[in-house]
């Protein structure tokens, strides 16, 4: 009988049992690494109906971030502002509502919300899933930082997404929360440098009570 | 087959074990191969009678799934407390039902049962099929199935990683190691078969399927003990997995602290369950198989009376486990299990209950009776109501163990819907049209193994209708093969090479030239073949006359197979047996070739 396959063939089986592992784990890989919230959330910056610049406001003119975010230590919202609080300053006293002026224009969207009394459509750049419970308060409460989650918003014209938000990245935080943490009135300060200032928590006098996050699965899916 | 021949020499002419032959009819070599591979080259007109309704109920699969997925789990009847409903009960029924393959293939193989070899190609296909239907079920029964890999431990993003104190984790592993070690055991089994019907092959689509499945088997000596060492190994493997896997699935159950399933007996009871369950679905397979394929030769009375021996003895450890759980419940003094176990019995699932003691404890009884276990029709009703009988037991113990739990303000009783029961016969489907693919493509019978199992393996065979001449036509035949085959290096080749034409020739021209005293079957029906092959030799595969020749003049070589498996055959072999080695080796490879 003649052979029925070419020579060759006779390696296949080592050649299979060779690349096999090298896919499975290859299949690993590009799951962990491309399907990821690292991957695919992180720099998530969606164009936005008023051409609002966190680095003008929060960075260059200091405001607080509770200014407008007024909620977020008592709620777990972290509000986003009415048009009334942005008209607080612009109904008049700054120039960009100045007919002629260098920004003339910028603010079209925000005045015509003014008027209406529709609501200017923000974007929402920072989502978690539906069965993910996040509250903002105790995080506040506990001392995280802003700019530990949202990242160096002063320096944003348009805000993005600067941590992945996924659930490892909670996780890593909610084990060890300690470099995450600062003094209870420094919590909005974008400036704070963790390594440099060598915060313990644990001896603050103004903390009450020890950070002792949850790590069980009914701590956020509850 | 169509050429049964009434039985001539009923003791096997082993001295050393006195026993009937387990083939009836003493077929020859050829005759076996004939009637295990002649079914599969011919097209069937009945077999698509039952696959195309095997298809129809398999559609009913993802249909059902579907619904599921898109839909969730609020399309079972699973309700509160009853959170696992029809798909755990299926899953540990399929699972049970895939305990005899490796029982059949393992456990008898490493106790010397020569039995095993006419059912243990059938009873391992099911097992492989019946676990493929289990495995469905954990993966969609929270509905969630793109979650399906958090079963792995898979590294992902979300530090998600299993529990490794869960007994469904156990679980995950369990079925999963056993469905690869049978699956290896059966695929290593199927080598030299998968070589026979490469062989057989006449288009070039098969010899090319099937030589690539076969891996260049071309039965030399070095392959033969190749093969029997990797037999055996996954023999020693598989072995602890038919106590393992169903005891691992018992701790699903049995670690939980609910009363009814918080029970240390679980993990024996479960395994006898299992192995009563899958012999059942074996019988219910083979007893109509054996008559449709004409099989019942090589299936015989005695294998169906082998069988029902075992259903007879599970069966009845597992009536003790269930009157031993009776007895706990009252023994122990804990109230929660007596009233559970009052419950079972008398509560409002006593009809299912009542179904399970009377299929699992009451049938198998019937076994005693050497009439009914000699006989194939009642064994086929018994079968079936066995695996009745043994849904009905994780039914009862899934759902009435479930039904009343520990808060009565959420008692509740469990009705399956539409979709349960799809789900199920849709994985009847699965298991049906696979079964139904393996019958048509793969041998249904091992058919090397049978051989090694038959008089004519012995050594000290001597075939009654032939004379003395007919030794000297198997020395010349050994010469003939000796010279005609020269193998200078002991390494075998990886290709098979084109030398067996050559020895193949002149057998089978000394067959022709010979005239046969008297006219044997195979030979009268291989003469045309081998005309046919004659014609064109380079294009057909002439493997029938070949194995006539060659196995039905080498039965000294071929015995040396059966010296393999039993050490002291081996030893009376060398006392009493001791041919040239040349000659023995190159017959054997001659002979197993085909084989």
């Amino acid at each position: 009988m003649p052979a029925i396959f070419p020579r060759w063939t006779n390696t296949l089986p080592v050649v299979l049992g060779l690349i096999a592992p090298i896919l499975g784990a290859g299949a690993i890989f590009t799951v962990w690494y491309w399907f990821s919230p690292q991957y695919t959330d992180v720099g998530y910056q969606p164009a936005q109906p008023v051409p609002y610049s966190h680095k003008l406001h929060a960075g260059e003119m200091g405001m607080d971030c509770r200014y407008c975010h007024n909620t977020v230590e008592y709620a777990a919202v972290a509000a986003i502002p009415p048009t009334q609080t942005c008209m607080n300053c612009h109904d008049g006293l700054v120039r960009t509502t100045n007919p002629g002026g260098p920004y003339e224009g910028r603010i079209a969207n925000l005045k015509k919300s003014w008027e209406t009394g529709e609501a200017v459509e923000w974007v929402r750049v920072h989502m978690l899933p539906d069965y993910a419970y996040f509250n903002h308060s105790p995080h506040v409460a506990a001392g995280v930082g802003c700019a530990s989650c949202h990242g160096r918003v002063d320096q944003m014209v348009v805000v993005s997404q600067d941590q992945p938000l996924s659930m490892g990245w909670c996780l890593d935080c909610h084990r060890n929360p300690k470099p995450n943490l600062r003094p209870l009135d420094q919590v909005t300060n974008m400036n704070w440098d963790t390594d440099a200032e060598n915060y313990d928590p644990d001896r603050d006098p103004e903390r009450k009570r020890k950070v002792n996050p949850p790590v069980h699965c009914s701590g956020c899916h509850r | 087959m169509s050429h049964y021949i009434p039985p001539t020499h009923e003791t096997d002419p082993d001295p050393l074990q006195g026993r009937s032959a387990l083939i009836k009819g003493d077929p020859s070599f050829a005759e076996i191969t004939e009637a295990v591979a002649r079914p599969i080259e011919m097209p069937h007109k009945r077999w698509i009678l039952f696959f195309l309704p095997a298809l129809a109920l398999l559609s009913l699969l993802p249909i059902s799934l579907g619904w599921l997925f898109w839909e969730g789990i609020g399309v079972w009847g699973n309700n509160v407390p009853i959170g696992w409903g029809w798909p755990i009960i299926n899953f540990v029924f399929w699972v049970g039902i895939g305990h005899a393959g490796t029982l059949i293939s393992a456990v008898l193989f490493l106790f010397r049962q020569k039995w095993r070899t006419s059912i243990n190609r059938g009873a391992e296909a099911m097992t492989i099929f019946a676990v493929i239907c289990a495995l469905i079920f954990p993966g969609v029964h929270v509905g969630r199935v793109w979650a399906a890999y958090w079963l792995g431990p898979v590294p992902n993003q979300m530090e998600m990683w299993v529990n490794f104190r869960s007994p469904l984790l156990w679980d995950v592993f369990a079925v999963s190691t056993y469905f690869t070690v049978s699956s290896l055991f059966w695929y290593v089994g199927l080598i030299p078969d998968l070589a026979t019907m490469r062989d057989r092959s006449k288009t070039t689509i098969r010899r090319m399927a099937y030589g690539f499945l076969a891996m260049g088997w071309r039965g030399s000596h070095r392959h033969w003990v190749n093969y029997e060492s990797a037999y055996l190994l996954l023999a020693a493997m598989a072995t602890p997995l038919v106590l393992s896997v169903h005891s691992i699935v018992s701790f699903d159950f049995a670690v939980s602290n609910l009363p009814g399933w918080h029970t240390t007996i679980f993990p024996p009871y479960f395994v006898a369950g299992a192995i009563f369950s899958g012999f059942g679905m074996v019988l219910t397979l083979m007893i109509p198989l054996r008559v449709w394929f004409k099989l019942e030769h090589i299936i015989t009375i005695k294998h169906l009376e082998n069988m029902a021996k075992i259903i007879l003895l599970t069966g009845s450890i597992v009536g003790y486990a269930y009157s031993l759980e009776f007895f706990i419940a009252w023994y122990s003094g804990n109230e929660y299990e007596a009233f559970l176990f009052q419950n079972r019995a008398f509560g409002p699932y006593a009809w299912g209950y009542w179904i399970m003691m009377s299929c699992n404890v009451i049938t198998p009884q019937f076994i005693w009776f050497k009439k009914v276990r000699t006989n194939p029709k009642a064994l086929f009703v018994l079968s079936i109501f066995v695996n009745i009988g043994m849904w009905f037991e994780r039914f009862v113990i899934v759902v009435s163990s479930l039904h009343h739990d520990f808060l009565p303000s959420s008692w509740d009783y469990f009705s399956p819907t539409i979709w349960d029961v799809t789900l199920f016969l849709g994985s009847f489907g699965l298991f049906f049209t696979l079964f139904l693919l393996f019958l048509r493509y793969l041998p249904l019978i091992a058919i090397a193994e049978v051989k090694s199992v038959m008089p004519r393996a012995n050594p000290h065979f001597v075939d009654p209708d032939k004379k003395p001449a007919s030794r000297d036509h198997h020395a010349s035949h050994g010469e003939v093969s000796a010279k005609s085959e020269p193998e200078p290096e002991p390494e075998p080749e990886p290709e098979p090479e084109p030398e067996p034409e050559a020895s193949k020739d002149e057998p089978e021209a000394k067959e022709e030239a010979e005239p046969e005293p008297e006219p044997e079957p195979e030979a009268s029906k291989d003469e045309p073949e081998a005309k046919e092959d004659a014609k064109d030799a380079s294009e057909s595969d002439d493997t029938p006359e070949a194995e006539a020749s060659s196995e039905d003049h080498a039965e000294d070589a071929d015995a040396d197979e059966d010296a393999d498996e039993d050490e002291k055959e081996e030893e009376a072999e060398k006392l009493l047996f001791s041919p040239p080695p040349s000659d023995k080796t190159d017959a054997k490879k001659d002979g197993k070739d085909n084989g």
